[in-house]
């Protein structure tokens, strides 16, 4: 056929830009929402987008405060994405954020003196184990004993917050608070050998970013360039036909909640070890630590299509959109949780949208369907299995059961 | 040590906790009914914020609880409409999608609190009801026939739900949407329609749930829910997805919470250890999780998969 050697390229082209654009309509549906809300509330939305646009893209502060704030949405949204590869679904990232955040102060007040160049990476790594264990218990219960995760997660999560809220109100709390009686519920500052340095004077950008940056680019290294990886992804893709190829799919199972977990750890102790004030502290409620990163990093990893890489720029983006909301916030007077209510708007856009991509991609695949009868999927397979996430083409040997794993797929 | 039983223990920490059952209980019913139709609906708590923040803020207005508790299900129903063209119109993953209306509710709530009520002011609380008779049996009476309205509505919820479910024609089509909904489809039942009704039934009984929080406590907060809608939906699979186990798992919430906070007033907790205690529910929801995972026949077989005819 004339036309089916033109309509391949075209069509991949076309399903991208369908991708990012779907994405990007998401976004400016809900701010546009937004803006209806503003003007309703009697504030001016016009300039209240531009506030919240300099506030967070506006200079080198800004940009650094972003990316401050984007760190604890990429270590999550790559869990997101590790855990989605396996079809796990990980709610937990409040609770493994408290977790690596309560271990990793736990170590740096045990050893306070040990040099910077020891400490540092220790408390990182013993966030990551709190993280790892926190994730590593849903993992376990759902690999072998076969307990639904978004409730165990989420169970897991009241348990860390509940535990938080012990720790430090008896053991972990500044001797000061209980010497003056305030008995605020924070722990002393913790050793200044701990301190994440801070990588661009005068600003907030510190090593927890890049850490983020690089758990990001090891994460899509592991899933597509790792045997393990392949194997955490086999099984997300069908865990019949992966345990009939012998692969071990509890043990992946658990992995890839572990990872995700780990991540999320990690996330905690930066957030520890990275603030302004350099201790653990709640602001009210456990809330006021993790910064609602569990759930925000969800939206951070759905938005970059499930995909690590992609999840670099959307958590930048989402990171933005919480620090500039707090210039929205100073200038207009509208609290920021409009920003947190957007965000949900957007994952019921993104996620809605699934059907209507598929609908658009059926409908251009029409016009390249004798050229797949002709090829016969050759040049499909190994291009899925090369560079990334398999293409929706040959994902419909099951049926579509299982959202947007699948569907939301970015193409690298 | 007797003292600790007779503080534990007495008839108003007892009745305490049938009444903070309440909102869990009314979240969980409507999040079992919406799960045996295959739906799952992980935005209950912001349904649940939403409808609290509405109807506190309709009390405000009105001074008329009633008002308020109407003004609760508009709510969850308006969040219905949503989530039912989410899940069953555009067939949404619904994990995923629970979470965005979570989100949506949290913020939501919060923004419109500090911008049309902003300082707390407290409103007036549910009026008692006792029933004639039995409200004067001892203990007993002032246990459970002592109460608002809505723990009654709520209590009787428990049998009107196991009835509709199990002996109406509208509840076989709810089970059969929710195993097989290729087989119902075939024999004429809409599943998107069944579906779709019992998602705005779940979903106007959240609502109401968070009216009943917040016109118990009498007060509007910051994420006042504090995860009870995410709780509600554990304690579906607590329950096995029948309402007597649901009431159960809530009971067994209302009277931890009541307990605790009957400890922390006698002083017998500190705050800091009472941490404990609240998590101890949690605990033993995950060990009932992993209870309830064994047998696999409980779980609705067609939970969280959307339904396309043909396939």
């Amino acid at each position: 056929m004339a036309s089916s050697t033109r309509s391949r390229p075209r069509r991949a082209t076309l399903a991208r830009i369908g991708g990012i654009s779907v994405g990007g309509s998401a976004v400016i549906l809900a701010l546009l929402i937004g803006a209806a809300m503003i003007l309703g509330l009697g504030a001016n939305p016009l300039d209240g987008y531009q506030e919240l646009l300099k506030g967070a893209f506006g200079g080198t502060e800004e940009l650094a405060e972003s990316a401050a704030k984007a760190m604890p949405l990429l270590f999550v949204g790559t869990g997101i994405c590790v855990a989605f590869r396996a079809k796990v679904i990980n709610i937990g990232g409040e609770g493994q954020i408290i977790a690596g955040g309560l271990l990793s102060t736990m170590t740096a007040l045990a050893v306070p003196d040990l040099p910077a160049i020891v400490l540092i990476p220790l408390v990182l790594f013993m966030g990551l184990v709190g993280g790892a264990v926190w994730g590593g218990i849903p993992g376990a219960l759902k690999a072998y004993l076969g307990v639904n995760e978004i409730l165990s997660t989420i169970m897991l999560n009241l348990v860390a917050v509940q535990l938080f809220n012990y720790l430090l109100r008896a053991p972990l709390m500044d001797p000061r608070q209980i010497e003056l009686g305030t008995r605020i519920p924070q722990t002393r500052r913790l050793s200044e050998n701990a301190d994440l340095p801070i990588l661009i004077e005068g600003t907030r950008f510190h090593l927890g970013v890049v850490v983020a940056l690089l758990a990001a680019a090891v994460a899509w290294f592991f899933l597509w360039r790792t045997t393990t990886g392949y194997r955490v992804r086999a099984v997300g893709a069908s865990a019949p036909a992966a345990r009939y190829a012998g692969m071990p799919v509890k043990r992946m199972t658990m992995l890839a909640l572990t990872i995700s977990g780990s991540l999320g750890g990690l996330a905690g102790a930066c957030l520890v070890f990275g603030s302004e004030t350099h201790r653990l502290q709640t602001e009210g409620f456990a809330t006021g630590f993790t910064g609602s990163a569990g759930f925000n990093g969800i939206v951070a990893a759905l938005f970059g299509g499930l995909h690590p890489l992609f999840t670099i720029p959307s958590s930048f983006l989402f990171g933005g959109l919480l620090v500039g909301a707090n210039a929205m916030q100073r200038a207009i007077q509208i609290p920021v949780d409009l920003v947190i209510g957007l965000n949900g708007l957007i994952v019921v856009f993104v996620v809605s949208s699934n059907t209507l991509r598929e609908r658009l991609s059926r409908y251009m695949s029409i016009a390249g369907e004798a050229a797949e009868h002709d090829e016969a999927g050759a040049r499909r397979v190994p291009a899925a299995d090369e560079a990334g996430p398999p293409e929706p083409a040959d994902a419909s040997a099951s049926d579509g059961a299982d959202g947007p794993v699948r569907t939301l797929e970015s193409e690298p | 040590m007797t003292d600790f039983i007779t503080v534990t223990f007495t008839v108003a920490t007892f009745a305490s906790g049938v009444r903070l059952a309440t909102p869990y209980l009314l979240a969980a019913l409507g999040e079992t009914l919406g799960q045996r139709s295959g739906v799952l609906n992980l935005g209950v708590d912001g349904v649940m914020l939403l409808g609290a923040f509405f109807s506190y803020w309709a009390v405000l207005q009105t001074d008329s609880i009633a008002v308020g508790l109407l003004v609760g299900i508009g709510v969850g129903l308006l969040l219905g409409v949503v989530y039912a063209a989410v899940t069953v119109v555009f067939r949404a993953e619904q994990g995923i999608s629970g979470i965005g209306i979570f989100l949506f509710g949290l913020g939501m709530s919060a923004l419109l609190f500090e911008e049309w009520v902003g300082t707390p002011q407290p409103i007036s609380s549910f009026d008692k009801l006792a029933i004639p008779l039995l409200s004067d049996i001892p203990k007993i009476g002032d246990m459970f026939f002592n109460h608002n309205l809505l723990v009654y509505v709520s209590m009787l919820l428990v049998p009107g739900l196991t009835l509709l479910v199990n002996r109406t024609t509208f509840g076989l089509n709810v089970r059969a949407v929710g195993e097989t909904p290729e087989a119902a489809d075939s024999l004429g039942v809409s599943v998107a329609r069944t579906r779709a009704i019992c998602i705005l039934a779940g979903n106007g009984l959240a609502g109401l749930a968070g009216a009943a929080l917040a016109i118990e406590i009498g007060i509007f907060q910051h994420n006042l829910t504090n995860q009870i809608g995410f709780i509600a939906i554990a304690l579906v699979y607590f329950g096995a997805w029948r309402p007597t186990g649901v009431v159960a798992g809530s009971l067994l919430y209302g009277l931890v919470t009541s307990t605790v906070n009957q400890w922390k007033t006698a002083g017998l907790v500190t705050g800091a250890a009472s941490s404990f205690t609240t998590m101890a529910p949690a605990l033993l929801t995950i060990v009932a999780l992993v209870v309830i995972a064994r047998r696999t026949a409980a779980q609705p077989a067609a939970l969280t998969l959307p339904f396309v005819r043909g396939h």
